[in-house]
């Protein structure tokens, strides 16, 4: 029963990687760079709500939509004059550049909100599911987390795959050039993906901050990272990569803790993410791809 | 015409006619294939190049000629088929092993290292045959300085035959481009490889230059005495220099010969010169 | 294009080298002789040593930066590892060499060789990988290293060298010594790091590096950077030559971190985290990829001025990211670089041509 309860906490776990993973992969695979910033994101998203709620009072879920519409705005601002410059350049620069975005929304929240950790609300109280008698317990916020993860995928799946938008993005990560004559505004297109990954940062970083009520401007530097090799885990570019790498790593993370050591269990994650990239360079479901000679 | 009597008539299980065959080939590609993107890109290729024979690979657009040179170098892994090289089977081997083993390539759209000086380009290519260690390097030992002077003096003399020794310590990347595909020849030739494969090497060049070109190839034939395989659209240039041409169409030979039994071929009429008028 | 109009690489190449290595004997001579005039204040002459081993550790990275062109995020990790067990080294090295300079060169030694088995073993499955995925294994490795050292005790006794993982296992007998306490790392080491010391590490990796870049390593190094399939196809070994950069560069930096810890009394594993070796990529990046002579004066610079604008030390990691950002969006945007080469007449010449 308590591998059980471990097993449930780290899908939950999981699934905010999941979501968090979801907007590193969205951006690789249409602009084909790594978004470093994009663990910053749910550290603004994360701090707004956490304004709306404990000082403004709002409503939980409105402090939600008003930290999405912040970093959807956040996410294509950056892209617009931090990334986009940079097109042509070489994936170096462009790597170094997110770095520095990264590094920029830190210590600019670091000056604006202080590095006192902040207890953060969570979303929809600390109650919990009791079953079998209370030997399993799942936290209201484990629930929500999972179900929103699900949610999550189900809708964008369907967007990708049956929408208009959804097939432009496809198209522009195939080839931009193509995609731009046959009349799909590229641009636009990018700073979508950019918009929608950053909307679903901030969805993380609530319930992040909700299940381990922390918070830091560096809170979302590690979880982002995690994301990030859960991303390169289930092959970047790949959305059921994400899902599937998010909730492996939750899983692992989770045992490790449980079962090695609580302060090895980051090398235990790491050390993992090497192993699938020994074995499969392109991540579990990640494609291949070959330069052109 | 040239002299038949070096070359000899070959048993019909080969290909191009006219071919040294005192020696054994240089090259014998053997049922080759590959599928990239469920398309057979190249199918059922069989082709044998002489150990000093400049044979020409033409073909429209799309055709598979740099898939050949890909499969050829192991840039891609063939699907099928096998290649022999200098009687060896190539199975399994990387690119650089391929190179070790004897092919040097240059490629359709120029691959220089375009921040290391033109000299640097050749002696990088000559890495192989120097002997230094690191330690030497970096104390400046004897056997470095000698065999940097030495390898220094052989760059020198190679890009003298393409008349550019006096650019040896220009940026690669800011020559003009005809000076950039000769030095991807010159970077080509000086890892001793005994098959050249030249990925349209007069492509973007006008006819002076083409004509240049043309002679240089000649002279470096002359002087290595190895086997030159060229993909080429400029049909003067095939013509002139090739002793068999093979013609590639969606992937698949469609004839082999001299460059007479070429230009009579009905098919490569079809194919490939029949397009050229339309151009 | 006319011929007089390409730059002659090698000539720029010499000046710079010579310039360099100029450029730093000169600020040794001027830093020695005010450090011993006791013109330069006791927090400068304090700060010698950490900018000598920052400037090697700007060297080292930039040879796998700027020279080979592959990113390597965890370079604050190979330092980490030279501290360690350089420190190690010279404590246990106490009894029987008391001669400080003789026991500071071995150690440094030997945490170079640590730093690069440490880099040998992390290559080998890194340097499969290109391009971003590198970028963020490299980062991996840096955490990893970072969580074992946490977590890493280390004791001496008669009986010989004893360690243990997780938690303080080791049985030592009596007399002796806990040397590397987990997260507690070194205390009371013994300052035996000196101005002079850094200055011969850093001469000495300015030499290595730039003898390995003028020879068939280096030449092998530039190419497989500028085009990796090109070189495979003149029979380069990649993974022979990116690993040893790898492996060269992560024993500078081990030299590096050992000169750096005997500096201070205490060390721990949390000083070299991922805010440091972005640190370092900063020094690299801001200098120019390649640039060892701008490299090193960033990490002068950069090591000097949070201490002079200490009141501003708030702004000092917004300052680093600005730079950044600012640096690559200047050098890699065509448009953005016209408008600074516009700006510098003497660098407007080269542009032109560039853009030619």
């Amino acid at each position: 029963m308590i591998f059980l309860n471990y097993f449930i906490s780290g899908i939950s776990l999981g699934s905010i990687y999941a979501i968090i993973a979801l907007g590193y992969t969205m951006v690789y695979g249409i602009a084909k760079m790594l978004n470093f910033a994009h663990g910053d994101v749910i550290m603004v998203g994360a701090y707004v709500c956490f304004y709306a709620v404990a000082r403004y009072e709002l409503n939980p879920f409105i402090g939600l939509v008003l930290a999405m519409i912040v970093c959807t705005f956040l996410g294509i601002i950056i892209e617009r004059f931090a990334y986009k410059p940079l097109r042509q350049a070489p994936s170096l620069a462009v790597l170094i550049t997110a770095i520095g975005v990264s590094y920029l929304l830190q210590n600019t929240a670091l000056l604006l909100w202080s590095s006192n950790p902040k207890v953060f609300p969570s979303i929809i109280g600390r109650g919990a599911f009791k079953l079998f008698d209370g030997e399993l317990s799942i936290s209201h916020i484990t629930a929500l987390t999972i179900i929103a993860c699900l949610v999550i995928m189900a809708v964008l799946t369907l967007f990708i795959n049956k929408t208009r938008l959804g097939k432009a993005m496809r198209a522009c990560s195939e080839d931009k050039g193509a995609a731009q004559l046959m009349g799909i505004n590229v641009n636009a297109t990018i700073s979508l993906t950019f918009a929608i990954g950053s909307g679903l940062a901030a969805i993380a970083g609530a319930l992040l901050c909700s299940a381990y009520p922390t918070l830091m401007p560096t809170t979302g530097a590690l979880p982002g990272i995690k994301a990030f090799t859960a991303a390169v885990f289930g092959g970047i570019g790949s959305i059921p990569g994400a899902f599937l790498g998010g909730l492996m790593l939750g899983v692992i993370e989770i045992f490790a803790k449980a079962y090695i050591s609580s302060q090895l269990s980051d090398a235990v994650v790491f050390a993992m993410l090497i192993v699938v990239l020994l074995v499969k360079p392109a991540g579990l479901l990640g494609r291949q791809t070959q330069e052109k000679v | 015409m040239k002299s038949k009597t070096k070359y000899i008539q070959v048993p019909s299980k080969s290909i191009l006619p006219d071919r040294d065959i005192a020696r054994e080939p240089v090259l014998e590609c053997i049922n080759l294939g590959i599928t990239l993107g469920g398309i057979k890109a190249v199918d059922n290729f069989n082709l044998t190049i002489g150990r000093t024979e400049i044979a020409g690979l033409i073909g429209p657009n799309g055709a598979g000629k740099t898939t050949v040179f890909n499969l050829l170098t192991k840039v891609y892994q063939p699907t099928t088929g096998t290649i022999l090289l200098n009687g060896k089977d190539t199975h399994g081997m990387t690119t650089t092993q391929i190179n070790k083993a004897g092919i040097a390539r240059t490629f359709q759209n120029i691959r220089l290292f375009k921040n290391l000086s033109v000299v640097d380009n050749v002696k990088a290519a000559m890495n192989n045959e120097m002997r230094y260690n690191m330690l030497s390097a970096i104390l400046r030992l004897p056997n470095y300085r000698r065999e940097e002077v030495a390898a220094h003096r052989r760059a020198l003399k190679l890009l003298s035959i393409f008349d550019m020794q006096d650019m040896a310590d220009v940026r690669a990347g800011s020559l003009p481009y005809g000076a950039q595909r000769r030095l991807e020849i010159v970077r080509a030739l000086a890892t001793n490889p005994s098959l050249l494969l030249l990925d349209e090497p007069a492509a973007g060049m006008n006819p002076s230059e083409t004509a240049d070109l043309m002679d240089n190839i000649r002279k470096v034939h002359e002087m290595f005495q190895i086997a030159i395989v060229l993909i080429e659209h400029d049909m003067s240039l095939v013509m002139n220099i090739c002793e068999g041409i093979c013609v590639l169409n969606f992937g698949q030979i469609i004839a082999k010969g001299t460059p007479e039994e070429i230009q009579a071929n009905p098919a490569v009429i079809e194919a490939y010169l029949g397009r050229r008028k339309e151009a | 294009m006319t011929m007089r109009r390409l730059i002659n690489l090698k000539r720029v190449e010499a000046r710079r080298i010579y310039l360099t290595y100029f450029i730093v004997i000169l600020a040794y001579v001027i830093c020695q002789t005010m450090s011993s005039t006791k013109i330069l204040s006791s927090t400068m002459r304090g700060m010698l040593v950490p900018i000598c081993a920052y400037m090697v550790m700007s060297i080292s990275l930039n040879l796998v930066v700027g020279i080979s062109g592959e990113l390597s995020l965890g370079h604050a990790g190979f330092m980490s590892v030279g501290a360690f067990s350089g420190v190690a080294a010279a404590i246990l090295m106490q009894g029987f060499i008391p001669f400080a300079p003789v026991r500071l060169a071995l150690a440094m030694i030997i945490a170079a060789i640590f730093a690069a088995a440490a880099g040998f073993l992390i290559g080998i499955p890194v340097l499969r990988l290109k391009g971003d995925y590198l970028a963020i294994v490299t980062l991996a490795f840096g955490e990893i290293i970072k969580s074992i050292l946490n977590n890493f005790y280390l004791g001496v006794d008669s009986g010989g060298l004893q360690f243990s993982m997780l938690s303080d296992t080791t049985r030592l007998l009596a007399g002796g010594k806990l040397i590397i306490r987990g997260p507690m790392g070194i205390s009371g080491i013994q300052k035996i790091a000196t101005f002079p010391a850094g200055f011969i590490l850093v001469m000495i990796s300015l030499m290595i590096v730039f003898n390995l870049v003028n020879s068939r390593s280096g030449r092998a190094f530039m190419a497989i950077r500028d085009d990796r399939i090109a070189a495979e196809s003149i029979g380069l070994d990649i993974t022979k030559y990116k690993m040893t950069a790898f492996v060269m560069s992560a024993a500078m930096a081990g030299a590096a971190g050992a000169l750096f810890a005997m500096n201070y009394s205490t060390i721990v594993a949390n000083k070299f985290d991922f805010n440091t070796s972005i640190l370092i990529l900063v020094f690299v990046v801001l200098g120019g990829q390649g640039n060892m002579l701008g490299g090193i004066i960033a990490a002068a610079a950069l090591t000097i001025l949070p201490e002079k604008l200490r009141q501003f030390s708030d702004y000092r990691m917004l300052l680093y990211a600005i730079i950044l950002i600012i640096t690559m969006l200047g050098t890699n945007n065509q448009e953005i670089r016209n408008f600074f080469a516009g700006l510098n007449p003497f660098r407007r010449k080269e542009h032109e041509e560039e853009a030619a």
